[in-house]
């Protein structure tokens, strides 16, 4: 089942196309991760499925309903974002900044409280060592991984991800991609990945979407994606055999 | 006597009449720092995220800034309404004075929340308003202060000048001393004018310093 369709999706900001004609899907269960370079309209396609934007031609389908008919409040409550540098609300603790979707959804406290630990163990933090601290007591890493158990808090079955490991050291970086899938799938969530790291991608996805100044040049698995001839994508695989 | 010995009584005078000079000072500065902060931190926020309107608010609060304090006063007399001689002449003046800085250190504050902490609240599903309450409006609260503090320092200093149209005010001692060449009653009204500010300066100072490390 589709669970995320882009149809003929177009969007611009005045004169300015930043992505055209897109036709996607997104099956429920997969990771696809979007790729191109920067200003290739990844984010901005990412942005289109939670109603952050909304197209200006064609229509994002999200759970088979068009996300221009959701209730805007209810759409993004139903999908987890990431960002790079996480998006932490500095001045609340890791525990406030995990359960606060569930706050303003209007959980019991309890329930926020039990519902908090259990995300920070999922994504290997001790509650009770870091619920207490704030943002800036944590290392890059741990923000993300607080970061990926506050899109997780309200269980939704989507989640986004906008370059989330972009900002880390490299190690960090290659232990959050190893821990990364076996997460999306123990949790059964359906994921959008964007990234312009194309190792990242083959590691990450279970199928490549490539963008290339706002149109879909490419859409398969890692597999397809390695033989693919579209020029754009052959100078991806090149930075991909020259990392070895 | 000499012009140096402190003649008691006239000390004792000074404090008689001081304590309300300084009561009415600081109903001045207290009055028009509410309405100010009433005006400026809501105005700030609603033109925080428009250029056009932004450019225009922060435009008109300077006008008030530009024009000298005692032509100010002078100029709000023949008013009719907001006019006339008294505290409340004086208090148009102060809050006129007080307003840009509250309104520009509002729109800085709230500007300068982290696009990424923003675009998280946006894509949690909050409202308008409780981006505002739970994020905007704490993260901006140090550069609110400071807003405030800057303010309230230089109302403190402003409302000297009131005691000119009558309305009081420790100014009334700094005004009577000059005109009588009496160096005490200058510094009556000088000295707890300029402790008052250092008070403001550190208390509001305080606050900021422990909304900045929250």
């Amino acid at each position: 089942m589709s669970l995320i369709e882009f149809h003929r999706v177009g969007f611009q900001i005045g004169p300015k196309v930043i992505l055209r004609e897109l036709n996607l899907t997104v099956e429920a269960g997969e990771t696809l991760v979007l790729l191109g370079r920067s200003g290739s309209g990844k984010t901005t396609a990412l942005r289109l499925i939670n109603g952050m934007l909304f197209p200006t031609s064609g229509q994002v389908v999200v759970s088979e309903r068009p996300t221009t008919e959701w209730d805007a409040v209810a759409l993004k409550r139903s999908i987890g974002y990431v960002i790079q540098e996480s998006g932490l609300f500095p001045h609340f603790t890791v525990g406030r900044n995990v359960g606060l979707q569930p706050e303003l959804a209007g959980w019991p406290k309890e329930k926020i409280g039990e519902r908090v630990r259990t995300l920070l163990r999922t994504v290997s933090l001790d509650p009770d060592e870091f619920l207490a601290r704030y943002p800036r007591q944590l290392s890059g890493g741990q923000r993300q991984r607080v970061g990926v158990a506050r899109a997780l808090a309200a269980d939704p079955g989507i989640l986004l991800f906008d370059e989330p490991f972009g900002a880390l050291d490299p190690v960090t970086r290659l232990d959050l991609q190893r821990e990364f899938p076996r997460l999306v799938t123990e949790l059964g969530k359906t994921a959008v990945f964007v990234t312009h790291d194309v190792r990242e991608a083959m590691k990450l996805g279970t199928r490549i979407a490539l963008l290339e100044a706002g149109c879909l040049v490419f859409a398969g698995t890692p597999g397809e994606f390695q033989m693919c001839g579209h020029p754009e994508a052959r100078a991806f695989q090149e930075v991909f055999r020259d990392a070895g | 006597m000499p012009d140096n010995v402190v003649d008691y009584d006239v000390l004792r005078d000074i404090l008689e009449e001081g304590l309300p000079l300084l009561g009415e000072h600081l109903a001045l500065v207290i009055t028009a720092m509410v309405i100010a902060a009433a005006i400026a931190i809501p105005l700030g926020i609603l033109v925080a995220h428009t250029r056009r309107w932004r450019a225009l608010a922060t435009g008109i609060a300077g006008i008030g800034q530009t024009i000298p304090s005692l032509a100010l006063f002078g100029f709000l007399i023949p008013l009719p309404l907001i006019g006339g001689i008294g505290a409340h002449t004086a208090i148009v003046a102060l809050v006129l004075y007080a307003v840009l800085p509250i309104l520009r250190n509002t729109i800085t504050g709230i500007q300068g929340v982290d696009p990424a902490v923003r675009d998280s609240a946006v894509a949690m599903g909050m409202t308008r308003a409780q981006m505002l309450r739970l994020v905007e409006l704490p993260l901006a609260a140090p550069v609110i202060l400071s807003g405030l503090r800057i303010a309230t320092v230089a109302t403190i200093g402003t409302a000297t000048i009131a005691a000119a149209i009558g309305a009081g005010g420790l100014g009334v001692f700094i005004f009577r001393g000059i005109a009588s060449v009496d160096k005490w009653q200058i510094l009556a009204g000088a000295i707890p004018s300029a402790l008052l500010a250092l008070c403001a300066d550190a208390g509001i100072g305080w606050l900021e310093k422990r909304c900045a490390s929250s």
